[in-house]
């Protein structure tokens, strides 16, 4: 259970940004007093903050922040220990990542997870929501419907490698991608869902800077074709090139939400960053 | 000869149907099943009881056998939900070996280890000359049914589902799949061809005692499979025929080797079956047939005037 003076007390360290956004379109996703520990650990200690639809949020802070794990329990791989997650009003704490993933919120993953003996164009397809054919029955007599929808995931599999220039590797097995290719089918499944947001957990990390500039402008016309975007990255250029707003973790906690100037400007988001200057 | 050979195939026929229904669970679902033997129990016992206590037709006796062992597959993977790999498997062979202690001990319902006799054989009269024949043919029938039903499920969505939570389940998940009802489902399948072998073994040999369903059975269906090529149906069928020829065939050693007698050769079937593991192991761990890339072919050639995206594009034909 979230402990409300604690989860009141988290809301005004976030100060005067959240007035602001209170005149502004109701929040996509919140996260309110989320808390999670292993053995004595704590990774998450009461963190909050709101996302707003239609904009790309940057999620920084140093490493052991919380980030990764905030995204694990957002999509549902671990439960949190007290708090609540609301998707579009509706509280999905707790749900099993289908689920989560069925009510319009999707994440990715940090490496590139290829499913390695599924090919590039199945990667997508399988994606793809509502095929009647993962039922069994119709998978064995092969329904129209089922051979509608395919074709129709294949087609859109196949306009979504058009649009990322992997096309020439459509048939080749996920496993033999290079780590850039992995990265953009990473993106392009999860876009394959059509969501309407997407956790976006280090999409440029360990990739070249032209490719890094590359993912960038896919996220960003994924952003105006109406795609909210909750973006973790240690890449900073990338972050205050397609970040309309940023938050900051650290110590499992919401440091600061602002833009990325403010962001860069405050000093607890420095000290938190560089340590305390002697 | 000639009947020692057909004898030879149908028990091959019926191993490679109990192959397959392996190759669902563990090939193209990624679940290590080490109880192979107790599903086939399953089937056998319910088929033959339900012919001779409860006077079902032969026909429904089949389905019964393949029916339960679907059930009870179904159900131990739904149970064992929590645990992964090793654990999964260890558990899969408890399970197979308390199925056959209580054949052993149930005497009321199995007559223990007396075993069942006198299990009935369809359409025995109507080829009362050639049985051997027909009960090949009719095993080969049924093989292939599950042949062709194990690679729909394996070319359709389902099948894809499959090997994406074989590969990483969590992926499965966030890509918006039920793993665990995928995973039952494709237990239940297995489960459903295991237990139909299983039928098919007791109207073959007319007799089945607990003492046939050994953890050996076990791991000669597994070599089979992992011969074959894990995740191929073709290979399964392909390594299921070449382990029934070299099990039978170390038969006839004793007669062209010199001072091997039954029970060297008994001892040493058992390390040939090691050797074999071994050898395929390091020569060709995906199998003779690898399992094959689905290449999803287009609708339609790439230029196609076509605005992106309509839900009636390319709906007119299907790879």
């Amino acid at each position: 259970m979230p402990l409300p003076a604690a989860r009141r007390k988290e809301r005004s360290a976030i100060g005067a940004e959240h007035s602001v956004t209170s005149v502004a379109p109701a929040a996509l996703l919140e996260i309110d007093g989320l808390r999670l520990s292993f053995g004595g650990v704590t990774a998450l200690d009461g963190v909050s903050f709101a996302v707003r639809p239609g904009l790309i949020t940057g999620l920084i802070g140093p490493n052991g922040a919380g980030k990764t794990t905030l995204f694990n329990a957002v999509s549902g791989m671990i439960r949190p220990h007290a708090g609540r997650v609301r998707f579009d009003g509706h509280d999905i704490t707790g749900l099993p990542p289908e689920r989560i993933t069925k009510a319009g919120l999707i994440r990715s993953f940090q490496i590139a997870r290829g499913l390695p003996t599924l090919t590039v164009i199945e990667n997508l397809m399988l994606y793809g929501a509502e095929q009647p054919g993962e039922a069994l029955w119709q998978a064995l007599t092969r329904t129209p419907a089922m051979r509608r929808r395919e074709a129709l995931l294949r087609e859109q599999a196949w306009q979504m490698l058009q649009r990322l220039e992997l096309q020439p590797v459509a048939d080749n097995l996920a496993s033999d991608l290079s780590g850039g290719q992995k990265k953009l089918i990473e993106l392009g499944r999860v876009l394959m869902r059509r969501p309407r947001m997407i956790l976006l957990d280090e999409p440029a990390a360990g990739v070249n800077p032209s490719l890094a500039r590359l993912l960038g402008g896919h996220i960003r016309s994924c952003r105006d074709d109406g795609i909210s975007f909750l973006v973790v990255e240690h890449n900073m250029a990338l972050i205050g090139d397609i970040c309309d707003e940023v938050v900051v973790m650290a110590e499992g906690r919401c440091l600061m939400q602002g833009s990325f100037a403010e962001v860069r400007n405050d000093h607890r988001v420095q000290t938190a960053y560089m340590g305390r200057a002697a | 000869m000639l009947s020692y050979v057909v004898a030879m195939l149908t028990l091959a026929a019926i191993y490679a149907t109990m192959a397959l229904g392996l190759n669902v669970m563990w090939g193209m679902a990624g679940m290590v099943n080490f109880g192979v033997a107790g599903f086939f129990a399953i089937g056998a016992y319910a088929a033959a009881l339900g012919e001779t206590r409860l006077g079902l037709p032969i026909a429904g006796g089949m389905l019964a056998g393949a029916a339960l062992t679907a059930a009870v597959a179904g159900l131990a993977c739904l149970g064992l939900r929590r645990l992964r790999d090793d654990y999964f498997a260890i558990v899969t062979l408890g399970i197979a070996e308390v199925v056959r202690t209580v054949a052993d001990n149930e005497i009321w319902l199995t007559h223990g280890s007396d075993g069942v006799s006198n299990i009935p054989q369809p359409l025995r009269g109507l080829f009362a000359a050639h049985y051997d024949l027909f009960y090949l043919a009719l095993c080969v029938v049924l093989t292939a049914a599950s042949y062709a039903v194990a690679e729909a499920a394996r070319a359709a969505p389902f099948g894809r589902v499959l090997r994406a939570l074989r590969d990483d389940p969590q992926v499965a998940a966030v890509a918006g799949k039920n793993v665990v009802w995928f995973q039952v489902r494709a237990f239940a399948l297995g489960g459903a061809m295991i237990g139909l072998a299983g039928a098919m073994y007791g109207q073959f040999t007319q007799y089945i005692t607990p003492d046939i369903f050994v953890p050996l059975l076990t791991i000669y269906i597994f070599l089979a499979v992992t011969l074959g090529g894990k995740g191929s149906n073709t290979g399964t069928l392909l390594g299921t025929v070449i382990v029934v020829l070299v099990l039978e065939s170390t038969r006839f050693a004793a007669g062209i080797l010199p001072g091997i007698g039954a029970v060297q050769i008994a001892a040493g079937r058992g390390m040939l079956i090691g050797v074999c593991f071994l050898a395929i192991l390091q020569l060709r761990p995906g199998g003779m047939l690898a399992e094959p890339v689905l290449r999803v072919r287009r609708a339609a050639p790439p230029q196609a005037s076509r605005s992106g995206g309509g839900d009636q594009a390319s709906a007119a034909s299907d790879t």
